[in-house]
């Protein structure tokens, strides 16, 4: 391991984030990264960039979907808004992972085996 | 969404996408700036924060698409570009892969089309050819063809077998057609019932000839060929039911074949019925090959079992006549080998196009060398280009398959423009129309063939783009950034692939040119034969026959041949004249039958050996240019007194008596009534098979005698080959004069094959120079190729090592050791790629064993002069690049980097 301080996402879990913010309110891709530094208080290291490809993952499995607006800011974007089957994904998603880190947090716990 | 839709609904995604990180990267980048960063400073930190702004497009992008797919389209794009940046190395390229691919398809479609491919008959996988062996027929191994059928093995066969279909014999001939414009002498096929139905191909008009054609003195009836039909009828459909003068007789047209219609390969212009007459068969006469189609589930091993079964059937239904044993034949171990009419067809020329095949493939290997040379050389150029595509993440495997794209792009290209130069060649080749070659017309250019060349071509491309790729685009490909620009001198291992491969083209060369050396020697070999007549060129054949129901009376016949001779000789510029039976080579089917001397005694007095038999006139064997051994030749005066007299061949004499002297006066006879003939000349041995095959034994008789045929009254050749000597042989007006000669005797005589004896010969030979012309082509080719394979590694080799040789000079090496030094390279080379072609063509000219004629596989003089001419070429090749090496000047190369 390169460096232990600084670790990757697993797969899957950007797109899920993702979700999760176009759940409460649809917005465009730089917005979705400030939410994402905002809320996460920069534990969570992205590039910027990588959130692209992971949009567009989304919009071919049809779990969002995208029109061209005018943001805060005044600028003509592209706001992403979730569908309702993304509300499905982001549900079983939310709970499966949910699932995983109770697993994952109790084996790591200390002292309970 | 449909595909296509999709492919532009996507295009726009792609743009929005770049307009929505462009958008991002602004937007923070102001965001920056209002916190206090300058412009730059903000540009530089947004692009740090989004990471990289083109793979994130990619990566977007392949979302939506078919990655391999597209990659490989980017791979082709990329290829295309980097082939159109280098025309000059791109069109020599293509041109080799181009010309290697043309050959190699025309060839195949060759070999597709003659060998390969199913005859042109419904089901013909059923069709086979009666052909049978008599081992203990002595005198009958001289004769290729077998044993042919006999019109009463026919029925016999016909009448009881279990195994056939249907089952026919043939037989081709000539025939003179009268009374519709000129005479005119027509090929022709008789043919028993069977035959047609076995081949079972509708006829274009009216219908086949049928059982009740073929009755003896019956209705004459006759069917058309589609060719001779459009010639002479125009396609009028109305002659079907008219009659026509066949052989002075006339004859209702039936019915007219398909089109390309050929029986077995003969082709031909009417079919006439064999209409045997039963009640005068004898066993004897086995003169017509036999075809026949297979019942649906019977093997050949089956059937040829079934005609064992009928041979005594055979024996016990007929009979030689009063007093003879029809048992006899049982000492000639009659033993069918029944053959696929396909290899009947095809006959002894697969050997031929098979080892052309096989050259033209080696000749593909070489060019494909070559090429595989010009793209190290080109790659080497590129080796910066790789590294820094390396480096910038490029993984080698993407960097293989780049380069295979190109290369294999570049063997599809070739192969385009080598299909149509086979194209070029098919078209040439039926132009031609070399006449040995069975099933010219079908050949073409058909499917397979072209599946043949895109599996060709992309092959090649595989073949030439490996070596390259692997070498400069795997996994090592970056250690190129390190050493590529101020090379060090050329490293052994960065030659030895191309070192290797202008070996192996000169091994390859060599076994290619050893291949067109035996055929030369074949061919002087076949020169120096001595055929038994002389000066071909100057010798003029024709034949003319004279039917019976123009002319009965044999007497009369043999005066009007006379009178033609007389005239012939007459001709301005005719020195003499003579007619016989048959010429050698002419490759019409040979008369042969069991002679007698009356000094032997033979088994049961009706097994004498078979011997060859021929009809000569007097002056013949002067005027063929034979030379008489002994004795003296037929006069008229012998032939019209019928006295019984014969000459021999030398082989015969010897044979018989030990020498041809001892042969004069001696006594020979060919049926049992016939008055012995007495030896009165004997004649140089013929060679008249062709000049590959040995002299036959033959005997000489005249051209009217009793017992001709068999029966006591005197009778005559009616279709006779026609010989004049004359300088002036095969022109124009000869030929008219000639014609004129034989017309003012009779006008309803018509000319057939009228030809010079040197076109017969050459057709002989055809088989051999067909080979020597295809290996010298292939030679010449692979020779060229590889002298410009040595040419370009060392000439390469020495610019690369300029400033390495400077330095030995620089150092005091004189400039002649430097020459040494590069032409050892050369010579190293050639004498590796010469030791390993010995080893390889010791091996393979075995392969070509039947086209050889007088020099054996392995002839010392072949393989030693073309080693030694490899050399010597290799040598001058370096030659240039070592004067170049030597004329480096120290300080100049030193600099120069």
């Amino acid at each position: 391991m390169k460096k232990t301080v600084q670790r990757d996402l697993f797969p899957g879990a950007l797109e899920m984030m993702i979700l999760r913010i176009l759940s409460r309110q649809p917005s465009h891709g730089y917005a979705l990264v400030q939410h994402i530094k905002r809320t996460s208080h920069d534990l969570l290291q992205i590039e910027e960039g990588s959130l692209y490809p992971a949009l567009q993952r989304l919009l071919k499995a049809e779990l969002v979907k995208a029109e061209w607006g005018i943001s805060s800011t005044n600028r003509r974007v592209r706001i992403y808004k979730l569908t309702r089957a993304g509300a499905k994904h982001l549900e079983v998603e939310v709970s499966s992972f949910e699932r995983m880190l109770e697993g994952i947090t109790r084996v790591l716990a200390p002292g309970e085996s | 969404m449909s595909w296509f839709k999709r492919l532009f609904w996507r295009r726009r995604l792609f743009g929005e996408l770049s307009e929505e990180i462009q958008a991002h990267l602004e937007e923070k980048i102001e965001e920056l700036v209002a916190d206090g960063m300058s412009r730059k400073e903000a540009t530089a930190a947004a692009r740090r924060a989004f990471g990289n702004v083109t793979l994130t497009e990619e990566d977007s992008r392949n979302v939506w698409r078919w990655p391999s797919v597209e990659e490989l389209l980017a791979d082709i794009r990329y290829g295309l570009r980097a082939l159109r940046h280098n025309p000059m190395f791109t069109a020599v390229a293509l041109l080799t892969i181009a010309i290697g691919i043309g050959a190699n398809t025309a060839v195949f479609s060759v070999v597709n089309c003659v060998l390969l491919k199913p005859l042109n008959y419904p089901n013909a996988e059923q069709l086979v050819s009666l052909h049978q062996i008599a081992p203990g027929a002595p005198g009958l191994a001289d004769f290729e063809s077998g044993l042919h059928l006999s019109p009463s093995m026919y029925f016999t066969y016909a009448e009881h077998n279990r195994a056939f279909q249907s089952l026919g014999v043939w037989d081709t001939g000539t025939a003179s057609v009268t009374g519709v414009a000129e005479p005119e002498q027509v090929r022709t096929v008789e043919v028993s019932d069977g035959v047609l139905q076995a081949l079972d191909v509708p006829p274009a008009v009216g219908r086949w000839l049928s059982e009740a054609d073929q009755v003896p003195r019956g209705p004459q009836r006759v069917m058309l060929s589609y060719g001779y039909w459009q010639r002479r009828f125009g396609g009028d459909q109305s002659i079907v039911g008219h009659n026509i003068t066949v052989d002075a007789r006339p004859r209702e047209v039936v019915g007219v074949t398909h089109k390309g219609f050929r029986l077995v390969d003969t082709d031909f212009d009417v079919i006439v019925p064999l209409a045997f007459d039963r009640r005068n068969l004898i066993l004897a006469g086995f003169g017509f090959e036999g075809v026949a189609r297979l019942k649906p589930g019977f093997t050949i091993a089956e059937a040829n079992a079934d005609l064992t079964r009928m041979l005594p059937i055979w024996m016990d239904s007929w009979t030689n006549g009063p007093g003879t044993n029809p048992h006899f034949y049982e000492a000639w171990k009659i033993t069918p080998m029944i053959r696929p009419l396909k290899r009947e067809v095809i006959g002894n020329v697969s050997d031929v196009l098979w080892v052309v095949m096989g050259t033209i493939g080696l000749v593909m290997l070489v060019a494909c060398a070559n090429v595989t040379n010009l793209l190290l050389v080109r790659i080497e150029a590129r080796q910066q280009e790789l590294a820094v595509r390396a480096a910038l993440g490029a993984g080698w495997g993407r960097m293989v398959r780049g380069l295979l794209v190109e290369s294999v792009m570049l063997g599809l290209m070739g192969g385009a423009l080598g299909a149509a130069f086979a194209y070029a060649g098919v078209r040439l080749l039926l132009a031609i129309g070399p006449t040995n070659l069975p099933r010219l017309s079908e050949i073409s250019l058909d499917a397979r063939t072209l599946g043949f060349t895109v599996l060709l071509a992309v092959l090649s491309g595989l073949f030439l783009g490996l070596i390259p790729a692997l070498k400069y685009a795997g996994p090592r490909a970056s250690l190129a950034l390190r050493s590529g620009g101020r090379a060090a001198s050329a490293s052994r291992e960065r030659h030895r692939a191309r070192n290797i491969l202008v070996v192996g083209q000169v091994a390859m060369a060599l076994v290619l040119l050893v291949s067109a050396g035996l055929m030369i020697r074949t061919f002087r070999a076949l020169r120096t034969v001595d055929p038994g007549f002389t000066d071909p060129q100057h010798l003029q054949v024709m034949r003319i026959s004279i039917p019976g129901a123009l002319v009965a009376e044999p007497e009369r016949v043999l005066r009007i041949q006379n009178e033609i001779l007389e005239k012939l000789a007459a001709t301005p510029g005719v020195t003499s004249a003579g007619l016989v039976s048959e010429m050698p080579m002419e490759g019409f089917d040979s008369d042969w039958d069991c002679i007698f001397a009356q000094d032997k005694t033979y088994p049961d007095n009706v097994m004498a050996p078979l011997y060859l038999y021929k009809y000569i006139s007097p002056g013949f064997v002067q005027t063929a240019g034979t030379r008489l051994i002994a004795g003296r030749e037929f006069t008229w005066s012998d032939v019209y007194g019928l006295r019984p007299v014969v000459m021999i061949s030398e082989n015969l004499a010897r044979e018989m008596w030990g020498t041809p002297l001892a042969a004069l006066g001696k006594q020979l006879r060919e049926f049992p009534k016939m008055p012995w003939h007495e030896v009165i000349g004997v004649v140089q041995d013929v060679r008249e098979r062709g000049v590959q095959d040995k002299a036959p034994e033959i005997v000489y008789w005249p051209p009217m005698m009793e017992y001709l045929f068999g029966t006591k009254a005197a009778q005559t050749v009616r279709t006779e080959t026609f010989v004049a000597r004359s300088e002036r042989a095969g022109t124009e007006a000869f030929l008219n004069e000639v014609q004129q000669a034989v017309w003012s005797v009779n006008s309803n005589l018509p000319l057939a094959s009228v030809r010079t004896m040197q076109e017969v010969y050459d057709k002989s030979v055809a088989r051999t120079s067909f080979t020597l012309v295809m290996l010298g082509i292939a030679g010449a080719m692979a020779l060229v190729l590889g002298i410009i394979g040595i040419y370009g590694v060392i000439s390469y080799t020495v610019s690369q090592r300029k400033r390495e040789i400077g330095i030995r000079l620089a150092l005091g090496a004189q400039s002649g050791d430097v020459f040494r030094m590069v032409l050892r390279q050369g010579a190293k080379m050639a004498l590796g790629g010469v030791a390993i072609g010995i080893g390889a063509a010791l091996g393979l000219t075995g392969l070509m064993r039947s086209l050889l004629f007088g020099v054996t596989t392995r002839d010392p003089m072949t393989f030693a002069a073309v080693a030694a001419l490899l050399i010597l070429i290799s040598l001058l090749a370096s030659y240039i690049p070592a004067r170049r090496a030597m004329l480096v000047d120290p300080m100049v190369a030193l600099r120069y980097e």
